[in-house]
């Protein structure tokens, strides 16, 4: 036992990392490598296509930085394992699909609950149910936000390059820590196995988040302190002896049945990320400020829709580009003055009609709202959206 | 007299492991719960491990109560999957004494696949399994340990599925310690627990406690229950483990307890610190 020592401590920071530079890389593994930069050292995970490369990639790279690597039975162990080694005070992810991430949605509910810090990247394929396990899709939008039973928030990403595979998985375990919640990074098939050109920064330039430690002496330290937002957090064999629950729990963690202790405990939880959801929330515009037609796409679809907009605006049409980089929350906000200037939008996504509706719920009876539904299986191309436009476009 | 005082001293100390602050605790008078949670509370105190090295993770249930009643880190998770928590736990923070006290319906019906796996795996993790035969937390549903023909609230004609022989299935799996003992056997259980402290690898002690609700249920009134584990209890260390199925209907059936298995075969986590070596050498 006595020569039982911590893995972390075994190994200097920064060793074996992805060096700054420039590289030619597909996105599951930029993921992958963004991760452990980020200061992952915990991998659980179970196979599904098309996530695979991550946990392959992983399995070799985690041991050469003193992490550690389990394959488990099901994504359910895998999620809670997260949960496990996030308790430990070290930072973890698990990658999956659709099917993968239906099992895990009573897990990412209990990270949320017990306010453990895990990140799950959800490389979408065709669903529904089994689908079409090669191909792309974006129909896991909502379940991502409402997947788990009860009220929570969760912080969900949306890259649509490999440089974003890389950035966003950074800022996926930032959000994590930051706020003690599940991060997801909701990529899809086409994002997660395209290869390109990436630039890994200096690391200096890199913004890594770490745990905030209790400054409390053990007897006074509770572990859901709600004098904070977020409370500070102790590991396990630090000597805090803390108790952590997923039922309704009061500062304490102690389980209760107290309607006041659970408006105060859920109303806290959610606010952690609802007050900061324009700290957390992101999006990016191309050509907006003039467009009559704003064009919402997201993702691998976000790039086509860009070439659409290239092509309707050399034919005249002033449309432009939302780009939402959250999806959860959803940056609702960075469409006001669009809206309010008369802009009408079209919603583009590979799925029945998931993102607009969060649309409507906002801009409905203010805005006309128009919607291009795209089964799974392929991504629209920019003269199907070319032609989506002519078709909607304000006269 | 001297035994009686070491006994008292004893129960002292493991007050200052408990969260009094909590009690009275959810148990039924009569259960053996609260004494299988002193046994560990005791084990702890004799283990030499640093009492914030230990941690205590649980499920849903009855059994998996008891981490809140402990004053150590601990961790009381969704229903069914203690094992994968500790599990991850235990893999990142290989220092720490890692224990799952929980319930048959908890490790061995919803959570199963993580019980064979885990064994299969050999994580180096301790589980303390309270077998009452019943979802007792619930209100008496069967689940995988409940005897043939038994009663229960989902079984009203009798329980037909069949039962999990713990011991058995825990050897077969290749688990590196196994026994089982009964809320009667203090001094054996705290002596179990401690040796599977000392285990690399996967240990588990099966704890035969039944519910209440199952006597109340089966025509076993509680005192009829302890009478019963107390006359029907064998230690045989050396037992076949096939035949050591429990029939609580059947009088003749000896209830055989015992540390059954107790091999030496690495851990997941200690294998994986040569999977490190390698990984690192060969870069």
């Amino acid at each position: 036992m006595a020569e039982r020592i911590s893995l972390l401590e075994a190994v200097e920071k920064k060793e074996a990392l992805l060096e700054p530079g420039v590289y030619f890389m597909q996105g599951n593994i930029a993921s992958a490598e963004a991760a452990l930069i980020a200061g992952c050292r915990f991998y659980a995970g179970y196979p599904i296509t098309p996530s695979n490369e991550i946990a392959e990639h992983m399995s070799r790279r985690l041991p050469q930085v003193g992490g550690v690597f389990i394959q488990f039975e099901d994504e359910i162990a895998s999620i809670m394992a997260l949960i496990g080694a996030a308790y430990g005070g070290v930072k973890s992810m698990t990658a999956t699909s659709g099917p993968g991430f239906s099992l895990m949605q009573e897990g990412i509910g209990c990270a949320f609950m017990i306010e453990a810090p895990i990140v799950i990247v959800d490389v979408q394929r065709g669903g529904p149910s089994t689908g079409l396990p090669t191909l792309v899709g974006q129909g896991d939008i909502m379940q991502a936000k409402w997947g788990s039973h009860g009220d929570y928030e969760i912080v969900a990403y949306l890259p649509s390059s490999v440089q974003e595979m890389f950035d966003l998985t950074i800022e996926a375990f930032n959000a994590a820590w930051e706020y003690r919640v599940p991060v997801i990074v909701l990529t899809d098939q086409r994002v997660g196995q395209m290869i390109e050109k990436i630039e890994v920064p200096p690391y200096e330039e890199i913004k890594i988040v770490v745990r905030r430690k209790p400054e409390v002496p053990p007897e006074e330290y509770l572990p859901f302190d709600s004098r904070y937002l977020v409370p500070p957090m102790a590991a396990a064999g630090e000597g805090y002896r803390f108790h952590v629950t997923c039922l309704t729990h009061d500062d304490r963690g102690y389980p209760t049945t107290s309607h006041n202790i659970s408006r105060k405990l859920v109303s806290r939880l959610v606010a952690k990320i609802r007050e900061n959801e324009k700290v957390i929330g992101r999006y990016e515009s191309y050509l907006a400020d003039d467009a009559e037609l704003i064009i919402i796409a997201y993702g691998i679809t976000s790039r086509a829709a860009r070439r659409a907009v290239k092509e309707a605006r050399r034919e005249g049409l002033k449309v432009g580009l939302f780009r939402p980089i959250t999806a959860w929350p959803f940056p609702y906000w960075g469409l006001k003055e669009h809206v309010d200037r008369g802009a009408e939008l079209l919603v583009v996504e590979i799925n029945m009609g998931q993102i607009v509706r969060v649309i409507r719920e906002y801009y409905n009876n203010i805005t006309k709202i128009h919607f291009m539904p795209w089964a799974p299986g392929e991504v629209p191309r920019p003269s199907d959206i070319l032609l989506k436009i002519k078709e909607v476009y304000p006269r | 007299m001297s035994s009686l005082r070491v006994t008292t001293i004893r129960s002292e100390e493991v007050k200052k492991l408990l969260r009094l602050e909590r009690f009275p605790h959810i148990w039924c008078p009569g259960c053996g719960i609260g004494t299988v949670v002193k046994c560990y509370a005791e084990a702890v105190l004799k283990s030499g491990i640093p009492e914030e090295k230990h941690v205590v993770i649980s499920g849903i249930g009855c059994a998996a109560r008891a981490p809140g009643y402990l004053k150590l880190d601990g961790l009381h998770v969704l229903h069914g999957r203690p094992i994968p928590v500790a599990v991850g736990l235990k893999s990142v923070k290989p220092d720490l004494e890692v224990t799952v006290i929980s319930g048959d319906g908890d490790i061995l019906t919803i959570g199963g696949n993580h019980f064979i796996h885990a064994i299969r795996r050999n994580d180096d993790i301790n589980v303390i399994l309270i077998n009452n035969f019943i979802y007792g937390m619930t209100g008496g549903q069967y689940g995988a340990t409940t005897p043939l023909g038994a009663i229960t609230t989902t079984s009203p004609y009798g329980f037909i599925e069949g039962s999990f022989n713990v011991p058995y299935l825990a050897a077969a799996l290749g688990a590196n310690f196994v026994a089982r003992w009964t809320p009667l056997h203090t001094k054996e259980l705290v002596d179990a627990i401690l040796k599977m402290f000392k285990v690399d690898g996967f240990a588990i002690v099966e704890i035969v406690s039944p519910c209440l609700i199952y006597g109340e249920m089966n025509n076993l009134p509680p005192l009829e229950m302890l009478k019963l584990l107390r006359e029907r209890v064998v230690i045989d260390h050396e037992a076949d483990l096939s035949k050591i199925d429990i029939d609580l209907r059947d009088p003749k059936k000896p209830i055989v307890v015992g540390n059954f298995v107790n091999r030496v075969k690495p851990s997941y986590q200690t294998r994986y610190m040569e999977i490190i070596k390698k990984a690192r050498g060969g870069k």
